[in-house]
């Protein structure tokens, strides 16, 4: 099964510049772990040492906040396409 | 002309420090970038006197905003009113209350003409012609007019179903008003996509450092006002987060340069019950903000998902101050005794503030006796659907004094 990861301005020098890459995974979890052995060092990045993802990263598939979701357990089809996207501000 | 004291952006998480540069983001953990500065360059050179003898804008204070010489934007914006609120002290059976009233800082008639001016002299400064934001409505208007004033195209993204006004207040600019179908949530994450992809200055995506600290000249003109003191407490609203966490780090600036003596001053955050994270994580007692779907009137803080969530807690916390949420009704009610009580209409955001204040009063976390300073960050005027209901309307009579008497009559009113 493969989805579409939509990767952020900031990480695409781990990409070799791509701002999509094409990955096989059944869950979110899986997904990142596929990332890191593609793109070595995008893990850490997402992931905090316990492997949580990390506060101020938000991953959405298909515009759903993986939150709402089952988190890193959140199963995926194929063709879904999952964002990476740094938190950031508005409002006060 | 002075020169700039910034040092770089350094990441909040781990420490890594950039050039300054229009980015948001660390490359090695990926959390959020924030000027920092070598405050021993100011030292001696950064005075009372220096300060009081310039213009009163918020520009006043230009060594600590993170431009290079002088702002190109929004060189008028800022320096607002502190108010002593007598009337509402009756009220709120408190000793001593001041309104910070930036729901009349100039031209957009709230704070975020403070963090535009900012942005934007910096987007000039780097380069950029296009600027553009994600915005709950305030934002949207104060890029659009700050951007026209200093002949720079724009593009701001608002969740579709903004208040009239905030809509009206952007759009009349000429700018690029695009609704996205959404909340601000949504909002935000097409926006940090689309600054990815097109040469532009996101205010709130890769120029939010600069943006940010802009905020931080409301606190500055705060302590000014009071004779150079800070407050012993300061009850700020909440959407992201930010404006709490700058009110801290400005009150840390002015002591560490010995413009004030440090007050102990505590910090304490104000939201709407129907999107509370951060006001949650702090009665709770955890650093972890859960996201939320928000659900309230005051939509200029309905940020479910606010990114400087975890640093707001941590000031509260750490200033040993507390957070407060309270239902829309009482932001109604909120919004109208700041009007009756001292004649300033304060938009929604406001009524949160004020109406949290009260409650935190009553429950004995913000003491009676001791300086109070609430920060009103918009005008009324842009968020009229939330009190249309709730105001007396006018009583309509023909033209003619018999009418009048007889209303008058009805009133109790004695002629003289």
């Amino acid at each position: 099964m493969s989805v579409t990861v939509r990767i952020p301005t900031p990480l695409r020098k781990l990409t070799g510049g791509s701002d999509e890459v094409t990955i096989e995974g059944t869950t979110v979890g899986e997904i990142i772990e596929n990332l890191e052995a593609a793109h070595p060092g995008l893990k850490e990045r997402l992931c905090d040492d316990k492997g949580e993802i990390r506060r101020f990263v938000n991953v959405y598939v298909n515009d759903e906040d993986v939150r709402f979701m089952g988190g890193r357990g959140t199963e995926l089809k194929d063709g879904d396409e999952v964002s990476i996207v740094p938190a950031i501000a508005g409002g006060c | 002309m002075t020169e700039s004291i910034v040092r770089a952006l350094k990441c909040r998480e781990c420490g890594q420090e950039y050039p300054i540069e229009p980015t948001h983001v660390c490359e090695f953990c990926f959390g959020p970038l924030e000027v920092v500065y070598d405050y021993d360059k100011l030292k001696g050179k950064f005075t009372r006197e220096l300060i009081e003898s310039r213009p009163q804008t918020m520009w006043r204070y230009k060594e600590l905003l993170p431009i290079d010489g002088e702002p190109t934007v929004g060189a008028q914006n800022g320096y607002t009113p502190l108010v002593r609120a007598k009337r509402l002290e009756k009220v709120l059976g408190v000793k001593e209350l001041y309104i910070k009233n930036d729901s009349v800082c100039y031209p957009t008639l709230s704070f975020k003409d403070r963090v535009v001016s900012v942005a934007l002299s910096k987007a000039v400064e780097f380069g950029f012609t296009t600027v553009a934001c994600a915005s709950t409505g305030n934002l949207a208007g104060s890029v659009a007019a700050n951007a026209a004033a200093a002949g720079l195209e724009s593009y701001v993204f608002i969740p579709h179903d903004l208040e009239q006004g905030k809509v009206l207040g952007a759009g009349i600019f000429g700018t690029n008003i695009i609704g996205i179908k959404g909340a601000y949530d949504d909002v935000n994450r097409l926006c940090s996509e689309v600054a990815g992809k097109y040469g532009w200055a996101f205010v709130n995506v890769n120029v939010r450092p600069f943006y940010a600290e802009g905020s931080k000249s409301l606190a500055y003109e705060m302590m000014e006002q009071l004779g150079w003191k800070a407050p012993k407490h300061v009850v700020v609203p909440m959407a992201s987060g930010s404006l709490c966490t700058k009110v801290d780090k400005a009150i840390k600036e002015f002591i560490k340069l010995g413009l004030i003596e440090d007050n102990g001053t505590a910090v304490y955050g104000a939201q709407a019950t129907g999107c509370s994270p951060i006001a949650k994580s702090v009665k709770d007692g955890t650093d972890m903000i859960h996201p939320v779907r928000a659900d309230t009137i005051a939509k200029s803080l309905a940020i479910g998902n606010p990114a400087d969530g975890y640093y707001a807690n941590r000031v509260i916390k750490e200033s040993g101050g507390w957070a407060e949420d309270i239902s829309d009704e009482e932001v109604v009610a909120a919004m109208k005794l700041l009007a009756e009580t001292e004649g300033i209409f304060a938009e929604t955001a406001g009524g949160v503030t004020l109406g949290c204040a009260m409650k935190m009063i009553e429950s004995g976390k913000l003491p009676r006796d001791e300086s109070i300073v609430l920060c009103i960050t918009g005008n009324g005027l842009k968020t009229q659907e939330a009190v249309i209901d709730a105001i007396t309307k006018p009583r309509i009579i023909d033209a003619n004094l018999k009418d009048f008497d007889a209303l008058a009559a009805a009133d109790g009113v004695q002629t003289s």
